[in-house]
């Protein structure tokens, strides 16, 4: 069963490329929106008719267009158990809404998991591209190319004045929603980030905090994607995300060497402080694992830290997840066994590497 | 105070709604609260993209207050049956068609939206033809006005005669 390909491994093969600045930006990605012209949007649309639109869209899958840009797989949500569905939402595959929602859904994932095209989520087709580092460029061009050929052989809904029709009105016209996941962790230590915020928002972007509750951002991670999808082109969407994520990331440099200087002693304190309680606790919590493997990653990217990539950084990531965490050890576990298991899970990585 | 819906309740949750400029003062009970359904920040209902957005949806843009309140409710999509009154409560449009049965009531909301109303991004290439010379058209007769302001005249005709040519193309489809 080729789902077992992409539940079984935490890292996806695309992490593994380095991209630029990825010392800073873990990944980039965009996803854009589509739906077939005629058909009810999944919401509404009857079990026949998403069938039908599972059907249209599975089709594509076969064009030698598509396999000349990668190997995809196709995987029916219907055919994976709550665990599996929770492994692929926590490598961001699929999202909670096709999970858990859709009826007659389904994902076409491409061998290194870069792409994942999921039929039936709130629109009909979403079309999603994620590359490592700061390469929001490249995953549009990527996810453009796939939407060309399906464009090819299925027939939107599309209106010349209001663009690609979508079921939610927040992403009608070009229906892209571009983002970077970003670590800012010097920015969070000098409280910058809470200045940071409002100017972001008010250029009509978002930034929400990653695997925490609400806005708080575990682990120091935060994705940063464009609001607005009517009214501006989608390179003109790309450019303005891409150079207000610049000037944070610059920020985030600049705050990184003031921290160095004024500093140094407390902050390698820190790091080396979290080095040892990952590489030696019994137990660990998902909260403390993330702010930890937070410190880490810092130390890594300051030359403080050597002997452990940034590879099983990020795979702990999402390693360290509820639900891969039980993927992981073949069974459910409980709070209590899962923070003693996460404790030995990173125990081992951080010896291996 | 007392819940000035109910009369019975004392009045827990106090808010002021604006509606297009125009401020609403609410003192309401919990229960009554939840009943209407309101969109009340700090409450336990929680809130969503989507219930932040029937906030935006629930006015009337034809600015004719009450008076067209009740036929409000029976605009409905004639392809998928969804009304205004759902869409508004749930954010979502049912298909395709809705954008053309609820267009009179789109503008204002997608302005708030995306401070825009019109689509600037890729079109189908099978489309695409005639979609993209009529951008081009508008895009010239705007330079047209720019250079005509300028006095540019020499340019400007050369610009008139592209414009020709365009609508030209366009007329014979």
């Amino acid at each position: 069963m080729v789902t077992h390909k992409f539940t079984e491994h935490a890292l996806s093969d695309w992490m593994r490329g380095k991209g630029p600045d990825s010392e800073i930006v873990i990944s980039s990605r965009v996803r854009i929106a589509r739906n077939l012209n005629m058909l009810p949007f999944p919401m509404l649309a009857t079990n026949q008719q998403s069938k039908e639109i599972l059907e249209t869209l599975s089709h594509v899958l076969e064009s030698k267009e598509l396999a000349n840009l990668g190997q995809f797989n196709e995987v029916l949500l219907s055919d994976l158990n709550e665990l599996e569905k929770r492994v692929l939402v926590e490598k961001h595959l699929i999202s909670p809404n096709l999970a858990n929602e859709s009826r007659n859904g389904a994902v076409l994932i491409s061998d290194n998991e870069a792409a994942s095209i999921m039929i039936n989520e709130e629109d009909h087709l979403r079309i999603q591209c994620l590359y490592p580092g700061f390469q929001l460029e490249e995953a549009w061009e990527m996810a453009s190319q796939i939407d060309d050929i399906f464009e090819d052989q299925v027939d939107y809904a599309f209106d010349e004045t209001r663009g690609y029709l979508t079921s939610c009105p927040t992403n009608v016209g070009t229906g892209i929603r571009a983002s970077v996941m970003i670590h800012l962790p010097a920015l969070v230590l000098t409280q910058q980030m809470n200045r940071l915020l409002p100017a972001i928002t008010q250029v009509g972007l978002a930034v929400r905090g990653i695997y925490g509750e609400g806005s708080e951002a575990v682990g120091n991670l935060f994705q940063i994607s464009n609001q607005i999808t009517l009214g501006q082109s989608e390179t003109e969407i790309i450019e303005n995300l891409y150079s207000v994520a610049k000037q944070i990331i610059e920020h985030e440099k600049a705050a990184r060497e003031k921290l160095m200087l004024e500093s140094s002693t407390r902050v390698k304190d820190r790091i080396q402080r979290s080095f040892g309680i990952l590489s030696f606790a019994e137990v660990m919590d998902s909260k403390e694992a993330s702010q930890r493997l937070s410190d880490v990653r810092l130390g890594l990217d300051l030359g403080i830290i050597d002997g452990v990539s940034s590879d099983v950084l990020n795979e702990l990531i999402v390693m360290s997840q509820t639900g891969f965490l039980q993927q992981y050890y073949g069974h459910k576990l409980n709070t209590e066994e899962r923070d003693f298991y996460r404790a030995k899970l990173i125990r081992d990585k951080l010896s291996k590497s | 105070m007392i819940c000035q819906e109910c009369g019975k309740k004392p009045a827990t949750l106090h808010f002021t709604k604006i509606v297009n400029g125009e401020k609403t003062e609410f003192h309401i009970c919990e229960s009554c609260a939840r009943e209407k359904g309101e969109l009340i920040p700090g409450t336990t209902n929680g809130f969503s993209i989507h219930s932040l957005l029937s906030g935006l949806l629930d006015f009337d843009p034809t600015g004719k207050g009450n008076a067209t309140g009740q036929k409000a409710q029976v605009i409905r999509c004639e392809a998928c049956g969804l009304t205004y009154s759902q869409f508004s409560k749930i954010g979502r449009f049912g298909c395709s068609s809705c954008y053309k049965h609820f267009e009179d009531r789109l503008d204002p909301l997608f302005k708030r939206v995306h401070g825009s109303t019109k689509h600037l991004g890729k079109i189908p290439k099978r489309r695409g033809g005639t979609i993209q010379t009529k951008r081009e058209l508008e895009d010239l007769k705007k330079e047209l006005q720019y250079l005509i302001i300028h006095e540019e005249f020499e340019h400007a005709a050369q610009i008139r005669d592209q414009i020709r040519e365009l609508e030209k193309r366009i007329s014979a489809g």
